[in-house]
């Protein structure tokens, strides 16, 4: 019984993100809506946290493989079937695809080149999606359902929506509410199973090795290209399947999801949380998902019933110096956060949490010794 | 027989400075061939030349009977021809077991393997490999340690357990000893002597004069981009010509 | 010939915005090795300083309306308008050239502040950090003007005086109806003499020398006995002043909304990098250059043979140099060349 052991880890895992409706409910965060986005930004989080976290190449555009996944899936619904597994698995593929052509162009460079790259071609697609290719995005509008839609596959089934737009299902079961989740939450059980199998693989200490020194990598006898290549097409699926889940939970897609400031929520997840650890992005989802939700929806009076206790200037002043952090100025917390966590933790909350460890063990070994002395 | 290394003719100009002109060096199977020279020579040139980080302005590297100019890097290190690093090019944030099982698995994968499912934890083949080539370099010990926080001396040795571990044909040293204490140094020397009855051949480029005429079957002195002589250790002592290039250099001094 | 004239300015302006920030993140990145995502939140808080001066000036007293008699109805009147009449109406018409003399010692405090507070700490740190920490302050700093200044762009009008347009067409012998807003036209000036002084100064100063000699080669300067260090603090101040002056200055012709600094980021960056990463001149070139491209591709009669190139044409060009010529257009070899 060890970590070390793949099917411990992965009985643990299943165990703790099957159960999240319970045990996050004493926080209030147990609501299908909010535990579907843990599930589907932990998808993306991992996902380039291949990429980032393995091979230390910085993606500014991956935010363009979860549209694409979007804009896939909701197609998948229109014109085959609003069973959920074709959209998912198309959805995943066309990303893939598409991760290939970029990442073939962007990994001929390195570095901040590689960023700028990367940051380019996602911009272009954003600005495409809103112009050019309107008829496949249905630009400022985003793309939707509509009752007439052909669905092929649905006809030959024979199932017609009664009234209304038709929903997302997987075989009947609509994937709305709980269900909606366990659908997202049994694919980031595979998708933590196959990153973990990666971080365990000599193909993945092959990435790590490229990050540590890319130089060396060469001279040692490995063409670092194809690693690359396939470390950023493999995170790409992962985003393209977050973005077609995305559209299982919510089957509309719009071109602000491949906007670069969706590229950096990402980036901000995985190294919040610990890029290059198994299970820090998934710990930065949480926070940032979960804080979003709290703090976004604090107002004025949520926080001076807050400082309600203290006496009336201090609840005050405290309310006016916190308000700008709160709701609307969400982004300000967290990027005042995002700062705090670079300067001083690189390593994320898992740096913390070890560090913190290390700390309790040796203070609780000292102790034990003392205690053995006397 | 035809030699496994044949430097022929090389010159390499960077701007206007000519490192290397018209280079010729012939280095046999089995031999161990020294490169000395002062500073600035060109020797690390002429290695670099050799193993792909440099392309030469004309001439060939020809390695057991291939031309190794405008061959990338991992062709060349699969090829054979492995280079251990004078300032230490290692894997710092990983331990000293993986930066070993590295070489060993490039030996085996070859440029590229796309292999996410296999069990790192199952490589005991590799494992083993690597672990043994520490144990040569007396490092095994250690294995878990980070190789960013080992020693100087520490991380010379580790290079050459990573150069080791492919177990190539020709293994280019750069200054192996350089930054080591003398008893390590003593250490390397009974170590590649060891090496050296296994049958691979070895070019050494070093300053220390006790490595080199304990190890060196034969030795080439280069100077200003030139090689000046070639010969056993011997010829090479009572070169009127070497005398004369290291004496012009602590002149300078 | 007018629609090309004509296009050729448009882009010039833009063009000058792009060149300006660009030089400031070359300089930085120059000098100091560090790639600064929060230039563009530089710019920003140099049109807000503009926003600010302007609203200072228009503090207004609430007084009854007397043109109206049938109901209580109240105006305000600027403080300035009340005390000093057409002087204090001429003050608040010029407040965005006024707030330059505002922005100038205020950007050089915070570039100052930032180098010494943030960015020192930083220089050993990889690139990839620079980025993120950068980034994040980007964040911060656009959420703190959002906070304090709403979502909203808010108009932020040239004087009264250079509101019309120049009659260019008429300047050049090309007809009556090209013209050209004047505030632009002064814009684009501005900028050019912003350039042109960033440079003499670089060139003629022995401090800018020793700049200069530190961008080529830092260790061999540091040796020196020079204390690169503190010239450094105060290149990434003037790279501050450059951005921030170019933001208030962009003011009347871009309502400054928060989030303005990030969209000329990511397009400066392209700049700089199309430009050649480390050289001023490139940026600067790079800068109007890609305006114009920019400029001539938002034409109909292109947007009709190539559809959507408007939105694109800036960062295909900077796929295709980066592919192509990786050191940018006059970067020096081998400066950042993987």
């Amino acid at each position: 019984m060890s970590l070390k052991n793949n099917l411990v880890v992965m009985l643990l895992f299943s165990a703790i993100v099957l159960s999240a409706p319970w045990w996050l409910a004493p926080i209030g965060a147990n609501y299908p809506d909010l535990l579907q986005k843990f599930a589907i930004f932990g998808l993306f989080a991992i996902g380039f946290n291949i990429l980032f976290g393995l091979t230390g190449y910085l993606s500014f555009g991956h935010a363009a493989f979860l549209g694409v996944g979007s804009y896939t899936a909701v197609w998948s619904f229109k014109l085959l079937t609003m069973n959920v597994i074709p959209a998912v698995i198309l959805g995943t593929l066309v990303s893939g695809v598409f991760a290939l052509l970029i990442g073939w162009l962007s990994l001929r460079r390195s570095g901040i080149y590689f960023s700028i790259l990367t940051l380019a071609f996602a911009q272009m697609s954003y600005s495409l999606a809103y112009s050019v290719l309107t008829p496949i995005t249905n630009g400022e509008t985003g793309l939707q359902l509509s009752q007439q839609d052909p669905r092929v596959l649905d006809a030959m089934a024979g199932i017609v929506p009664t009234e209304g737009l038709p929903t997302t299902n997987l075989f009947g079961m609509p994937m709305s509410g709980y269900s909606g989740f366990y659908f997202c939450a049994v694919l980031l059980i595979i998708g933590f199973w196959v990153t973990l199998k990666i971080f365990r693989s000599p193909y993945g200490l092959k990435l790590t090795a490229i990050k540590s020194n890319t130089m060396r990598m060469k001279y040692t006898g490995f063409n670092t290209r194809p690693y690359l290549l396939s470390a950023f097409v493999i995170s790409g699926m992962f985003a393209g399947l977050a973005g077609s889940l995305m559209a299982v939970t919510d089957p509309l897609a719009g071109a602000e999801r491949m906007q670069w400031t969706a590229s950096g929520e990402v980036v901000l997840m995985t190294i919040l949380g610990g890029a290059g650890t198994l299970i820090g992005p998934l710990l930065g989802v949480g926070i940032i998902k979960y804080f979003e939700n709290i703090f976004s929806a604090l107002n004025d009076s949520a926080l001076r019933a807050a400082y309600d206790f203290l006496p009336a200037g201090l609840a005050d002043f405290l309310t006016t110096v916190t308000s700008p952090f709160v709701g609307e100025g969400w982004h300000l917390t967290l990027g005042l956060l995002f700062m705090l966590v670079v300067i001083f933790l690189p390593g994320g909350v898992m740096q913390g949490i070890s560090l913190i460890s290390r700390f309790l063990r040796r203070r609780l070994g000292m102790a034990g010794e003392s205690g053995g002395a006397s | 027989m035809s030699p496994i290394l044949d430097i022929d003719n090389v010159s390499k100009t960077f701007g206007g400075l000519h490192a290397l002109s018209d280079v010729n060096l012939k280095v046999e199977e089995g031999e161990t061939h020294a490169i000395i020279g002062p500073n600035g020579a060109g020797k690390s040139t002429l290695l670099n030349c050799c193993i792909g980080r440099l392309e030469p302005d004309t001439g060939s590297v020809t390695f057991n009977g291939r031309n190794m100019v405008g061959m990338e890097p991992w062709d060349i290190n699969h090829a054979g021809m492995v280079r251990v690093f004078q300032t230490p090019e290692i894997f710092p944030d990983l331990n000293l077991l993986e930066n070993v099982m590295i070489p060993a698995l490039a030996k085996r994968d070859g440029t590229f393997r796309f292999n996410p499912f296999r069990s790192l934890a199952r490589e005991t083949e590799i494992r083993d490999r690597a672990m043994s080539a520490l144990a040569d370099v007396s490092l095994d010990r250690f294995w878990n340690h980070h190789a960013g926080s080992i020693s100087r001396g520490d991380k010379r040795r580790l290079e050459l357990a990573m150069g080791l571990v492919q177990e190539p044909k020709l293994l280019l040293l750069d200054e192996p000893t350089a930054g080591m204490a003398r008893l390590d140094t003593n250490r390397t020397i009974d170590l590649l002597k060891q090496i050296k009855e296994s049958g691979m051949t070895k070019v050494i480029i070093e300053h220390d004069m006790h490595v080199v005429f304990s190890l060196a079957d034969r030795i080439s002195v280069l100077a200003q981009g030139r090689i000046i002589a070639s010969g056993t250790p011997d010829e090479i002592r009572n070169s009127p010509k070497v005398k004369e290039a290291y004496l012009g250099e602590s002149e300078d001094e | 010939m007018d629609a090309i004239l004509i296009q050729i300015l448009n882009g010039l302006d833009k063009g000058g915005a792009y060149a300006l920030i660009a030089l400031g993140l070359t300089l930085a990145f120059g000098t100091l090795g560090i790639v600064n995502f929060a230039h563009g939140a530089l710019f920003m808080l140099g049109a807000f300083g503009a926003v600010s001066v302007q609203q200072l000036l228009t503090i207004s007293k609430r007084v009854k309306d007397e043109s109206i008699t049938f109901f209580d109805a109240y105006k305000e009147i600027p403080y300035l308008e009340i005390w000093w009449g057409d002087t204090g109406r001429m003050i608040i018409d010029y407040a965005v050239p006024i707030s330059i003399l505002f922005v100038i010692p205020f950007m050089l405090l915070i570039g100052v502040l930032m180098e010494r507070g943030l960015i020192k700490h930083f220089y050993k740190r990889t690139h990839a950090d620079q980025i993120l920490v950068t980034f994040g302050l980007a964040i911060v700093l656009q959420e703190l003007v959002k906070a304090y200044f709403g979502a909203n762009p808010i108009p932020t009008p040239a004087p009264a005086v250079v509101s019309g347009s120049a009659p260019v067409g008429a300047f050049f012998g090309l007809g009556e109806d090209l013209v050209y807003p004047w505030w632009r036209l002064i814009y684009l000036l501005a900028s050019g003499l912003i350039i042109f002084a960033v440079f003499a100064f670089l060139k003629f100063t022995t401090f800018g020398m020793v700049v200069r000699a530190g961008m080529a080669d830092r260790e061999t300067v540091g040796l020196l006995g020079i204390n690169v260090q503190r010239r450094f603090t105060i290149v990434f101040g003037l790279a501050a002043v450059v951005a921030g002056v170019a933001g208030a200055l962009y003011a009347p012709i871009l309502p400054p909304d928060y989030h303005m600094g990030m969209d000329f980021l990511v397009l400066s960056f392209v700049v700089v990098v199309v430009g050649g990463m480390g050289s001023l001149e490139g940026a600067v070139a790079a800068g109007f250059l890609l305006g114009i491209l920019q400029s001539f591709a938002s034409m109909n009669e292109v947007k009709s043979i190539i559809p959507g190139i408007d939105q694109i044409i800036i960062y295909l060009v900077a796929v295709v140099i980066l592919l192509v010529r990786p050191r940018g257009l006059m970067g020096r070899e081998g400066v950042m060349e993987d």
